[in-house]
């Protein structure tokens, strides 16, 4: 049989998607423990939700929760640091903690028949770290090293200062890491303090992905998880007031052959209406390879091997913002077409039914792919339990997206991105990239030393 | 851990590989085409790779670029080369199943046509770009192709760096894409392989519908370069805009699935894989003369090599990493690895070799692997086999391949220092040459 190539044959109609049930149930303590059926492989992934993250770094103390966590696999009760780690190497896990400005999450991957023992691991280091003050010493002086290493790391570099500039001394104003300055002026006892306010049982969720029964996770984890009490005692973070951030912002790197560049401001919170026509218009802006952004900057000029943007949802208004590294002779060229580009978005350079309908069918078509694998159900579970967010949620999803306009997308482009009060900040060589920078019209650049943030 | 499979080769010579899995209404179509940077030659390095981007330009029936119609179909796509093979793969709702093959097939056999000197050009300052961004501007960025460019010597094909070299991407010419594709892109030199929602005797059908067609090319030799030895150590230093000196050590060991490779893979977690590890204990943990540490069996088609790598804590030397390195691969080779670190290998290497067969696409999900175990040793069913080797190890073998393969100074020691301050660097060490 020949094959027709004189067009791209049509996908019929998308297979329905359903997210499997989510069990839950309360121990007594306040933990909240929630399961999803996962059967197609035996691999479980156990996840330890807290609802407190950097933001919740007291002022003065950035980097507190992130230590903190770093600290509870250091040892506990009867076992040394070594000694957890050797008994989790035993049933093939390994320990992840990610730490993110509204959360602490724990994750633990491991074949079905180690399940028990890695969730009574996790309950050992979550509830009874051991919190010394040498491992305390030890682990503080890594961090202040990974500190020094990433002064080296052109994009390590923007991140930390793009959050500065935009947020300030607000909550999301600093990276999990801290500063130099911050670690220092911590003791042991600041880390006993923030596990004993902060990591309880009351905002807590432990997840299990898995070929196993709810009732059985349940009595397991009420077994093991005995003992951990109270709500938390610091309430969450509230929001601060924002200072005006300057419009263009240098980091020098002499010789550096591309600049690494942050554009963005602060833009909104995870639960606002417009979360589904703002993931839409991301994707068609900048969120995809066949985005307005990419396209123009990589496979239309050749500045770069690929650019991104991406509006950062979180409990408080997060920020939107652009990254990408560009050949250094382009610097100033690439600022001009990215802020163009969000103008455009806006309604100047109106949204097509071609485009929408790629980036939403990017958005919904794959869907499924999403939540094959036990890990992904299961952070996929945290979500939910993160931000509130219905049972339906994932269900509806594709509908929602669907349902998204061209007007739409132009409507929360206008209303959530402004490129007149956007923040750029380049990571770049200064004598090089100053040259063409009066151009931008963006006023004179602010010059930082990259240890400044 | 098996998983069930067919295996079917068409009369042009692809290998068409299916499994099916029905968890997910979603279907991976993944292709391997055997070749590499290791096929290169010195003056023309980074072309193989370089072609994996026109790859995605538009081929003769398509010629708009490869994303698009995909991703408008939910599609995640993308592809990878290496040193032995390159590799392109689509994740598709089962809709959409024969648009990846309809895409997949043109550019198989039609890519040409569509290929003009303003694309070629395009890519070439995209892979400058990507070249500056994961190499040239980034902490240690040179180091692995220094590493490279010490253990094998000039004309072995793991000389070069995938990425290749500056001046060879420059000098590429469009007409030689045209050469490289007649001779490396074709269905006698390539495997498909489809994992998913899908019936296999429907799948095949598409998969001929679509491929049966193209033309096969001519076979391709395979590379078969003498193992280099290494007589003695090679001192390089790289100066690089760094704060803190990093030491890396390299030995020439044997390749993929050949004897040793999976006692070295093991010693190497042994010795410094995770908080567990000797030399996280010792360096990290103890001493807190390095912020991190870690080991690998490079092992690929032709030959492999082990590489530790440890980051000087401030103030701390390069030297004192040395010695201490040197005293553990001294003392796994001599005392070998207590029972409970061979069981823990064992174990992990069990987890993470399922954990592999989570997906069904993507990089190392099953269609990969499947493809790989095809490609590299024409048996797609070798999951078992593979594992096993692992199963096999015992204290004495990996204590007699760290002996033969890692127990002596016939190696490189590359320095990483801040700029000026070659004095950082191992005594006598001399400037490694890339750039």
């Amino acid at each position: 049989m020949t094959v027709d190539r004189s067009r791209l044959p049509v996908p019929g109609k998308t297979p329905p998607f359903h997210f499997p049930a989510v069990e839950r149930s309360t121990l007594s303590n306040g933990l909240r423990v929630w399961t999803v059926r996962h059967v197609s492989i035996p691999v479980a992934t156990v996840m330890l939700l807290v609802r407190r993250g950097s933001a919740a770094d007291p002022a003065g103390k950035e980097g507190l929760s992130a230590i903190t966590a770093d600290m509870l696999d250091e040892g506990t009760g009867s076992l040394s640091s070594i000694e957890i780690h050797e008994a989790l190497a035993r049933v093939g896990a390994q320990l992840d903690t990610d730490i993110g400005p509204d959360a602490t999450l724990m994750t633990v991957t491991v074949l079905s028949r180690f399940l028990r023992p890695a969730v009574g691991l996790l309950a050992d280091i979550v509830v009874r770290p051991s919190l010394k003050e040498e491992d305390f010493e030890r682990v503080r002086q890594l961090r202040l090293h990974r500190l020094v290493q990433l002064r080296d790391m052109p994009g390590a570099v923007a991140d930390r200062a793009f959050m500065r500039l935009l947020y300030g001394n607000h909550p999301y104003g600093h990276t999990p890491l801290g500063s130099e300055a911050s670690l220092s002026a911590l003791s042991v006892d600041d880390v006993r303090a923030y596990h004993a306010a902060n990591v309880r049982p009351g905002d807590a969720t432990l997840v299990v992905a898995g070929d196993c029964s709810h009732a059985e996770v349940e009595a397991f984890a009420a077994e093991v998880f005995a003992g951990w009490t109270g709500a938390p005692s610091a309430a969450q973070p509230e929001a601060a007031a924002l200072l005006e951030a300057p419009r263009l912002n240098i980091i020098p790197r002499p010789g550096a052959p591309q600049s690494e560049l942050r554009i963005g401001h602060v833009a909104v919170a995870r639960n606002t209406p417009d979360y589904h026509a703002l993931v839409a218009a991301n994707m068609v802006l900048g969120g995809q390879f066949v985005s307005r952004i990419n396209l123009n900057l990589r496979e239309h000029k050749g500045f770069t091997y690929g650019a991104r943007t991406s509006f950062d949802f979180r409990r408080l208004p997060g920020p939107f913002s652009l990254q990408v590294s560009v050949q250094t002779g382009a610097t100033a060229d690439a600022i001009h077409e990215s802020l163009e580009e969000i103008a455009g978005i806006r309604g100047l350079k109106p949204v097509t039914a071609d485009e929408l309908s790629v980036g939403v069918a990017a958005l919904t078509r794959g869907y499924a792919r999403n939540f094959e694998t036990a890990e992904q159900l299961a952070r996929a579970v945290t979500q939910l339990a993160l931000y509130e967010l219905p049972d339906t949620y994932f269900d509806e999803f594709v509908e929602r997206v669907e349902a998204v306009t061209a007007a739409d997308v132009m409507r929360v482009a206008y209303q959530h991105l402004d490129p007149s009060r956007m923040t750029t900040l380049i990571v770049g060589d200064y004598g090089v990239v100053s040259r063409d920078l009066p151009k931008l019209s963006l006023g004179v650049p602010q010059v930082f030393a990259g240890d400044t943030f | 851990m098996n998983i069930g499979y067919s295996k079917h080769t068409l009369a042009n010579g692809l290998d068409v590989l299916i499994h099916e899995d029905h968890a997910c209404p979603i279907v991976s179509v993944n292709i391997w085409y055997h070749v590499g940077s290791k096929n290169e030659v010195p003056g023309r390095t980074g072309f193989a790779h370089f072609f994996e981007h026109l790859m995605f330009e538009g081929s003769e029936h398509h010629d708009k670029g490869y994303f698009p119609p995909l991703q408008g179909a939910g599609a995640l796509l993308n592809g990878s080369t290496n040193a032995d093979r390159t590799n392109y793969w689509e994740v598709v709702p089962t809709n959409a199943f024969e648009l990846a093959l309809w895409m997949e097939s043109d550019r198989m056999g039609y890519l040409l046509p569509a290929l003009t000197a303003a694309k070629f050009q395009n890519q070439r300052d995209v892979v400058l770009n990507e070249r500056r961004q994961s190499y040239e501007n980034r902490p240690y960025g040179l180091a692995p192709m220094a590493m490279l460019a010490g253990l094998y010597p000039p004309d072995h094909p793991y000389h070069w760096p995938t990425i290749g070299q500056i001046a060879d991407l420059h000098a590429a010419r469009v007409e030689e894409v045209r050469e490289f594709f007649a001779t490396y892109y074709h269905p006698a030199n390539a495997s498909i392989a489809i994992a998913g929602d899908v019936d296999t005797a429907d799948a095949l059908t598409m998969v001929r519908r679509y491929f049966e067609d193209l033309q096969p090319g001519p076979a391709v030799a395979p590379v078969r370069p003498a193992t280099p030895v290494l007589n003695g150590e090679t001192r390089l230093v790289i100066e690089d805009r760094i704060e803190l000196p990093r030491l890396y050590l390299g030995w020439i060991t044997p390749g993929m699935f050949a004897d040793d490779d999976a006692e070295l893979d093991l010693a190497a977690d042994i010795l410094a894989n995770g908080k567990t590890s000797r030399l996280y204990k010792r360096l990290v943990y103890e001493l807190r003369a390095a912020t991190d540490v870690s080991a690998a069996q490079n092992s690929r088609e032709i030959g492999g090599f082990v590489q530790i790598a440890a980051t000087a804590a401030p103030g701390r030397t390069l030297a004192e990493l040395e010695r201490v390195i040197v005293e553990e691969v001294g003392r796994l080779a001599s005392e070998g690895p207590t029972d409970d670190e061979i069981e823990r290998g064992r174990v992990q290497a069990e987890a993470q070799f399922v954990y592999r067969l989570q997906t069904v696409g993507g990089f190392g999900g099953k269609s990969d692997q499947l493809n790989a175990y095809n490609v590299l040793l024409k048996d797609p069913g070798y999951f078992d086999r593979d594992l096993a080797r692992y199963h096999r190890v015992t204290a004495a073998s990996l204590r007699d391949a760290v002996r033969r393969y890692l127990a002596h100074s016939n190696r490189v020691t590359l320095s990483v220092v801040p700029k000026g301050k070659t004095i950082y660097g191992m005594p006598g060490s001399v400037p490694s040459l890339v750039s």
